[in-house]
């Protein structure tokens, strides 16, 4: 623990950490371009001298200078100030005066450091270099003539990514960054390489020349793309949705957020429901909310009981709570959120969850992957395997062989596999110290393989002293919420289809097979019109997740709230006033007027979704599941970018999946 | 130069020419001794090696100077199990590596300071007189004329680097001499062209004499 002075301030920071680290401790602010927490040190931008005692009369990179006991550090003096300046002036020689047309204009790092470092004019009397554009990929703008070569980007793509497609290439004044050979990065975390961008040379393309940063409103919100729950922020002007971006939260997303996360949202704003449709004569007619509550209040009368409701991926806690009050108050438990089938039992949590933690995954040794693409399923966990295999783990995988972006050892298809690993491998777990399975949910579709990995648990020590490796990855925002609140029947849709419902109710639900329920009178409430509201006789537009505060509980059981960021497009409605609406039609009110009531009584009930940003506890129990699997898992995950009714509807996502995964070459406009 | 052009890197003629290239079994031995020379793991320092390599059996393919086309820097990245860019990142970045065709003797005229006081400008008058044109093929697919920095023999400025060989204290005429004998399909003789032995002091020694006839101990001459 090395104990140093900044500014005669004495700061005590832990081994191996650097000057510029310490004079944080110290609470000294250091200029930095190419300095970032989460990448290796790269030291080229030189903005973070300092002063440093001992050392050489000159002034240092603090960034790449380790901290040692008794050094003494100025960071106030003239001398660094005038070298800052002096770095200042030279990443400014080719720096373009650009900044009234330039995206990063307001946000920008450069800009704002030359408020502090900059001289007011330029000495430079040459004619300033221009760089070639550059082309990667539908999601990331290039202004490469205002890159400081910083390689921030370049460090994302190899470390954090593990694509190694961006470098730099040629050498001094020619040096620049680029894609190799102009290709779209192939990677599901690209958007990252704009925001960690401190100028505008990356920009976010689905936002370019959209707006100003002073001109947003930011939301804290949760994404539900997938299970992972990234913290973001999003951002609106009026009343749209113009970005969305990561918020800090080490213990979930760090500071990344998937492609997805960031630009399905022009997906918002397409394929709507924006009004209640009753179907009249086999076609959708609009109605108003009067007529479409009426409709649907007697068709559940005429039903009595049997009436289902199929909760989508992108839900809410607290609608599948209201949901679930209103079948209830008509007698009904009839309600189910798992789309694919799945008929796992349910009664143990800890089963069906992501138990290690999505931190804590990084400190497994040995990993087995069962039927999964964490590449795809949760693109923030990959990264945090791609750790753990940095740090020596061993990572096994049993299923359809895909690039993880990091060494993995492919044992075979079958899943049978699970319960004859090779004698190697099994040598491998057993002597781990902390061992970990994930299952994909394609994986546990699989009649056999949930009980199979519950004994390759048993068999191996998985759930010992301080550590859990026993990990289901869940595809869906909505799943772990959903399992919390009992939102599903032993049996799964198979059961509900069983029992004929006579009313359906899909809630945002459209990734299900629709064929068994064929003579339900089917609700549709959700707010895009897609696969459901289709097929659906009554629509009841309702709000996106952007649009209604909610609860979401993540795959490592993380509960975590979101806040509304703008409100539902035309007559629709937030969900459970939908739900609370249709109640008073049916004559059982139900007891929440208010969401904040409604959240109250969702508490009452689940203790646990109180406890916000907490892990809701989950106590290990082994569940009786029958064993044997075998068999090929289908990945739950076929195309990264189109998975669900919001990023179906984005033109943005649509062309990611054509360009990058399907390898179609799209026409740029000229600028 | 705002932006170091280079060959379509894609295009499809040279992936074509080039798509199949592989190692002679000859550069196969050789690349094999160089990587060996690297411990496990870390087989990638070999990239810099391997690039020369490939660029010298390029010059024998195609009996003219050598280059780096994109499909043998992807080769030779193959070769050591390392992305493609990163390969590509090394031959941009050192001169030595060309990434456009040139001609079979590549003329690398030195004009940093040393050699241009000492009349590097008669040199590039010379190559001019020839017909040299900088970063062109000329003479048939004979020269190629380059403009570099400093190539490390300031003491026998002006230098010209030919491919492998330095030509050094030259002048307009043994410039010409020099482009011509190579035209005629000579090799002459590379190093000093004014006769003096490496880099000593035109003229005979001006200190140490002594030395230059026999060893001699200068330790009892020190006052």
């Amino acid at each position: 623990m090395p104990k140093l002075t900044v500014d005669g301030i004495e700061v005590e920071v832990p081994n191996g950490s650097t000057v510029l680290q310490a004079c944080e401790a110290a609470g000294k602010e250091i200029p930095r371009f190419c300095y970032h927490e989460r990448l290796a040190i790269a030291g080229n931008c030189r903005m973070c001298l300092v002063e440093a005692k001992p050392g050489p009369p000159k002034p240092q990179a603090s960034c790449a200078l380790p901290a040692a006991d008794g050094q003494e550090i100025r960071t106030d003096t003239l001398t660094v100030k005038k070298a800052r300046e002096g770095v200042m002036e030279f990443l400014l020689i080719n720096h373009p005066l650009d900044c009234p047309i330039c995206d990063q204009g307001g946000q920008c790092d450069l800009q704002d450091l030359a408020v502090g470092y900059g001289r007011g004019m330029s000495r430079f009397e040459e004619n300033k270099r221009a760089v070639n554009e550059k082309y990667m990929g539908p999601l990331i703008a290039t202004a490469m003539t205002r890159c400081i070569q910083c390689t921030r980007c370049v460090r994302f793509a190899e470390e954090v990514a593990g694509v190694e497609e961006l470098g730099t290439v040629f050498r001094g004044e020619n040096m620049q960054i680029t894609a190799y050979l102009d290709a779209a990065l192939t990677s599901e975390l690209s958007g990252n390489v704009a925001d960690l961008c401190p100028v505008g040379a990356l920009n976010h393309k689905p936002y370019h020349f959209e707006s100003r940063p002073w001109e947003l409103r930011r939301a804290p919100a949760i994404d539900v793309f997938d299970a992972v729950g990234t913290n973001i922020h999003l951002s609106s002007r009026a009343r749209q949705i113009v970005r969305a971006i990561p918020r800090i939260n080490d213990d979930v997303n760090e500071e990344w957020a998937a492609d997805k996360t960031r630009y399905a949202i022009d997906g918002l704003y397409r394929n709507r429901l924006d009004r209640p449709w009753v179907r009249r004569e086999g076609k959708l007619q609009p109605v108003d909310w009067a007529e479409a509550l009426a409709v649907v209040a007697e068709r559940m009368r005429a039903a009595n009981a049997s009436v289902a409701a199929v909760a989508g991926a992108l839900l809410d806690a607290e609608t599948m709570a209201a949901a679930k009050s209103l079948l209830r108050s008509v007698g009904s438990d009839l309600y189910e959120h798992r789309q694919a089938g799945h008929a796992t039992p349910t009664d143990g949590l800890a089963a069906l969850r992501f138990n290690s933690g999505i931190a804590g995954i990084e400190e497994a040794d040995a990993i087995l992957l069962v039927g999964t693409n964490p590449r795809w399923e949760a693109p923030l966990v990959n990264t945090r395997l791609r750790k753990a295999v940095k740090t020596g783990s061993t990572v096994f995988a049993i299923g359809e062989r895909v690039d993880l972006t990091y060494p993995v050892t492919w044992l075979g298809e079958d899943l049978s596999l699970l319960g004859r690993l090779p004698a190697e491998v099994a040598e491998r777990f057993r002597g781990a110290s902390k061992p970990a399975v994930i299952l994909g949910e394609g994986a546990t579709l699989v009649e056999g393989t949930l009980g199979d990995a519950l004994d390759f648990a048993n068999t191996f020590n998985l759930v010992r002293e301080g550590w859990n490796g026993f990990n289901v990855l869940s595809t869906t925002a909505s799943a772990q919420g959903a399992l919390m609140l009992g939102f599903a029947v032993p049996g799964g849709l198979a059961e509900l289809a069983a029992r004929r419902p006579e009313v359906l109710f899909l809630l945002g639900a459209d990734e299900l097979e629709l064929q068994p329920f064929a003579g339900a009178f089917t609700v549709y409430v959700g707010h895009h019109g897609d696969r459901g509201a289709r097929v659906a006789d009554v629509i009841l537009p309702s709000a996106s997740y952007a649009e209604k505060p909610g609860t979401y509980v993540n795959l490592e059981g993380r509960v975590q709230i979101s806040e509304r960021a703008v409100f539902p497009p035309g007559d629709a409605r937030e969900d459970w006033s939908i739900f609370r609406a249709l109640s008073d039609l049916l004559g059982t009110p139900l007891p929440f007027d208010t969401h904040d009531q409604l959240r109250a009584r969702m508490y009452a009930e689940v203790p646990a979704l109180a406890r916000i940003n907490a892990v809701a506890p989950a106590p290990w129990s082994v569940p009786v599941a029958p064993t044997g699997a075998s068999g090929r898992a289908t990945l739950p995950v076929q195309d990264f970018y189109l998975t669900d009714p919001i990023s179906r509807a984005s033109p943005t996502m649509r062309r990611c999946s054509a360009e990058i995964l399907h390898g179609q070459t799209m026409a740029e406009a000229a600028e | 130069m705002a932006d170091a052009s280079v060959n379509d890197p894609n295009h499809p003629d040279i992936r074509a020419r080039w798509g199949g290239f592989a190692w002679t079994a000859e550069n196969r031995e050789r690349a094999a001794a160089i990587i060996a020379r690297y411990p496990p793991g870390r087989q990638q320092s070999a990239v810099m090696p391997l690039l020369d390599l490939a660029q010298r059996q390029v010059a024998e393919e195609t009996a003219s100077g050598g280059w780096l086309p994109m499909p043998v820097i992807e080769y030779v990245a193959r070769e050591l199990g390392m992305p493609p860019m990163r390969a590509y990142e090394v031959a941009t970045f050192y001169t030595m590596f060309n990434l456009q065709p040139v001609g079979r003797y590549l003329v690398q005229v030195c004009g940093t300071t040393p050699c241009m006081l000492q009349g590097s400008d008669d040199v590039f008058a010379a190559c001019k007189a020839k017909g040299l044109k900088k970063g062109e093929i000329t003479h048939g697919g004979l020269f190629t004329l380059a403009e570099v920095e400093c190539i490390g023999a300031c003491a026998n400025a002006p230098v010209v680097q030919v491919n492998d060989d330095n030509y050094e204290d030259l002048d307009f005429d043994r410039t010409l001499a020099i482009l011509n004998a190579l035209e005629r399909g000579e090799s002459p003789a590379p190093g000093s062209s004014t006769g003096r032995q490496t880099s000593c002091p035109e003229g005979g020694p001006t200190t140490l004499r002594t030395m230059a006839v026999e060893n001699h101990d200068y330790r009892g001459e020190w006052a």
